[in-house]
């Protein structure tokens, strides 16, 4: 492409920008990551150890697995669920829908929890309805799972819904046709052409289900031991100028997301021709 | 199975893509629906598939009301546009999936399956190639494994979706004729859409000419050619001339010029005369249409002229045999053409 000498910027502008990026990439992303290995190391294998079995780092890790267990599947299920019905169907609101999808990514986090906390907190919309059932939603499992399921909601959404589109309908009726029921058309056809975009979905909305931050600081009250996921156990850490323990807790979130890049990273190279072309992240 | 549409209807959102179509397949039938771009060739045949549901009128499936039956019990073969291959699935697994899907208690062993799956394979003569994935085939291939698989659950009635219409020309009439030859073995009932009206008049019993949503005419090949009911069909089935002029007293006239004598009844006032290429003759200037040769073409073995008419300036073609080449009258030379049999219809008011 670049062989085109009209379109060919000079040698030391593209060296620039080259560097640019260089510099920019280095300082924002291998320096820190670098950093949170190198502090989390910084006073030995045995305090690095030390500080991730201890009883409330291990109790956010608890919960954040099984935050996570809870909420991709069920958005994997959504999502296909949504993708389904805004590419097979056609029914009045459905771009009004479309726009929709993608709110949890526009609106701030924080706001996300607030509005939890005002459905269901004690003084919410639901509040005294939960409390004459004895169901605590704020400042416990559920709302926190909530508030993850609202803040990942459109990572398998997105990423299925333009490959579906681009696939059209054209193998399902085949399958219709022939004679397969419901369950073996889905099974048989559907999730075959699909699982790799599904896949790197869910991946994406793992990642994000563990990580996520504001939403959850919200709703979660930070109840040491009991509702701290692990990134709100980074920062109680980091509050308490336990630094090394800190930043011991930040490198598992850390690894994780290097494997999620990993992984990432094959499924785009091995079955990038499976995922949805437009609306990658 | 005979198969009846009567009055069908169909709707896309305010927009009538049939409006009553009324016609009856008779079990074993080879049918072609031939029809220009969005005349609703596809929409009826996913009618009859129910693939898409219709708006009013009914569709029988022998006596019974298609509406009433699922789409396991019509057992349409639907071989779709672009084939529609389980992209996942090697040849042998697409064949097989309609076998594969059937209930339980209906579904053959394993071992039937396979030997069925075979001898379909072998039919279409793609014995030995059941591992490929459909995306290692050719779009011939690709064609006969979508037929195998539409085969495979004994159709009621096979529906093609334009067949040819992704192949090569070479590809295309072999399996045609091929098609023709499954159909003469099998005996299966065959609707295929084309919009290629030599296909259609080549491979099938009767054609089903749509246009805009209705049907136009519906006849044997040799019908529809000789004996088409509307301009309409005259023009989309086969190359000819459409010269305007007045009906009077049973004879075609021309500036007030009688060219031709009516064979049938109609009445006077503005009407279409139709020819087709090859029933001009070639006459003196004083006779018939008064043209100018302005080109002469030669085409496999055949000439044909462009003949600009005085009459409207317009330009017809004029096809001679071999026989009569040698007397083809030279570029610029003035001329009359006798129309030796054609079609008049009413002008449209
Ligand atoms: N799903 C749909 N929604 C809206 N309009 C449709 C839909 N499907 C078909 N139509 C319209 O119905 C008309 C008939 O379409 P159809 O596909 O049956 O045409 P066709 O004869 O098969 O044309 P082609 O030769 O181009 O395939 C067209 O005007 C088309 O735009
Ligand atoms: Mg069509």
């Amino acid at each position: 492409m670049s062989a085109d000498p009209a379109l060919a910027e000079p040698a030391w502008l593209r060296r620039l920008l080259i560097a640019l990026v260089v510099v920019a990439m280095g300082l924002l992303v291998a320096l820190p990551l670098a950093v949170v290995i190198v502090e989390s190391l910084a006073q030995g294998w045995q305090a690095y150890v030390a500080a991730i079995a201890e009883a409330e780092t291990l109790a956010a890790i608890r919960l954040t697995l099984l935050v996570a267990a809870i909420t991709v599947p069920l958005n994997a299920v959504f999502g296909i669920a949504a993708a389904w019905a805004l590419t097979r169907y056609e029914f009045r609101g459905k771009r009004l829908l479309l726009a929709l999808i993608d709110l949890p990514f526009a609106i701030s986090p924080v706001v996300a929890g607030l509005v939890f906390v005002l459905l269901f907190g004690a003084q919410g919309w639901f509040g005294p309805w939960l409390a004459e059932r004895d169901l605590q939603v704020i400042f416990a499992l559920p709302g926190i799972v909530l508030a993850t399921v609202f803040i990942t909601f459109p990572f398998v959404a997105r990423e299925l819904i333009p490959l579906m589109a681009a696939q059209g309908r054209d193998e399902e009726e085949a399958a219709a046709s022939l004679g397969a029921g419901g369950w073996t058309l889905f099974w048989r056809v559907t999730v075959p052409n699909i699982r790799w975009a599904l896949l790197y979905g869910v991946l994406l909305c793992n990642a994000r289900a563990m990580g996520e931050f504001g939403a959850v600081s919200v709703v979660s009250g930070h109840i040491r031991g009991l509702t701290n996921t692990l990134p709100l156990q980074v920062e109680i850490l980091h509050n308490e100028f336990s630094f090394a323990a800190a930043f011991a807790v930040a490198s598992l979130l850390t690894v994780l997301a290097l494997l999620t890049l990993v992984l990432k990273a094959w499924l785009e190279a091995r079955h990038g021709d499976a995922l949805a072309r437009s609306g990658r992240h | 199975m005979d198969i009846r549409v009567e009055s069908l209807h169909k709707q896309f959102s305010g927009f009538a893509a049939l409006h009553g179509i009324d016609l009856s397949i008779r079990s074993g039938e080879l049918i072609a629906l031939l029809g220009p771009s969005g005349s609703g060739k596809t929409t009826l045949l996913r009618a009859l598939a129910g693939l898409v549901p219709i708006d009013g009128g009914r569709i029988l499936f022998g006596e019974r009301d298609a509406a009433t039956l699922t789409l396991r019990e019509r057992r349409v073969g639907f071989v779709f546009q672009h084939y529609a291959l389980f992209k996942h699935l090697d040849v042998f697994e697409n064949v097989a999936f309609g076998l594969r899907s059937r209930p339980r208690r209906e579904r053959p062993a394993a071992a039937e399956i396979a030997a069925r799956v075979d001898a379909l394979l072998r039919r279409v003569q793609l014995g030995g190639l059941a591992g490929r994935l459909p995306d290692q085939l050719s779009g011939g291939q690709r064609q006969r494994v979508a037929l195998a698989r539409a085969m495979a659950i004994d159709p009621t009635v096979l529906l093609l979706d334009e067949p040819f219409g992704a192949l090569d020309a070479k590809v295309r009439v072999e399996l045609r004729r091929w098609l023709r030859q499954i159909h003469d073995d099998t005996g299966y009932t065959t609707v295929f859409v084309t919009h290629d009206q030599e296909e259609a008049l080549e491979l099938a019993d009767r054609v089903v000419v749509l246009n805009q949503g209705r049907i136009e005419q519906v006849g044997t090949p040799d019908e529809v050619y000789r004996q088409p009911v509307s301009s309409f069909v005259f023009d989309f089935i086969g190359r000819g001339a459409q010269i305007a002029g007045q009906a009077r007293a049973g004879q075609f006239l021309v500036d007030g010029r009688p060219v031709y004598a009516l064979r049938s009844t109609i009445g006077d006032g503005p009407a279409l005369l139709s020819v087709r290429p090859h029933h001009f003759e070639i006459a003196a200037p004083e006779h018939g249409l008064r043209g100018q040769v302005r080109q002469q073409r030669q085409l496999a073995g055949r000439i044909t002229l462009d003949v600009q008419l005085e009459a409207g300036a317009q330009v017809v073609e004029v096809d001679l045999d071999a026989l009569q080449s040698g007397l083809a009258p030279a570029v610029g030379a003035r001329i009359g053409l006798q129309p030796v049999a054609g079609t008049v219809f009413r002008a449209a008011d």
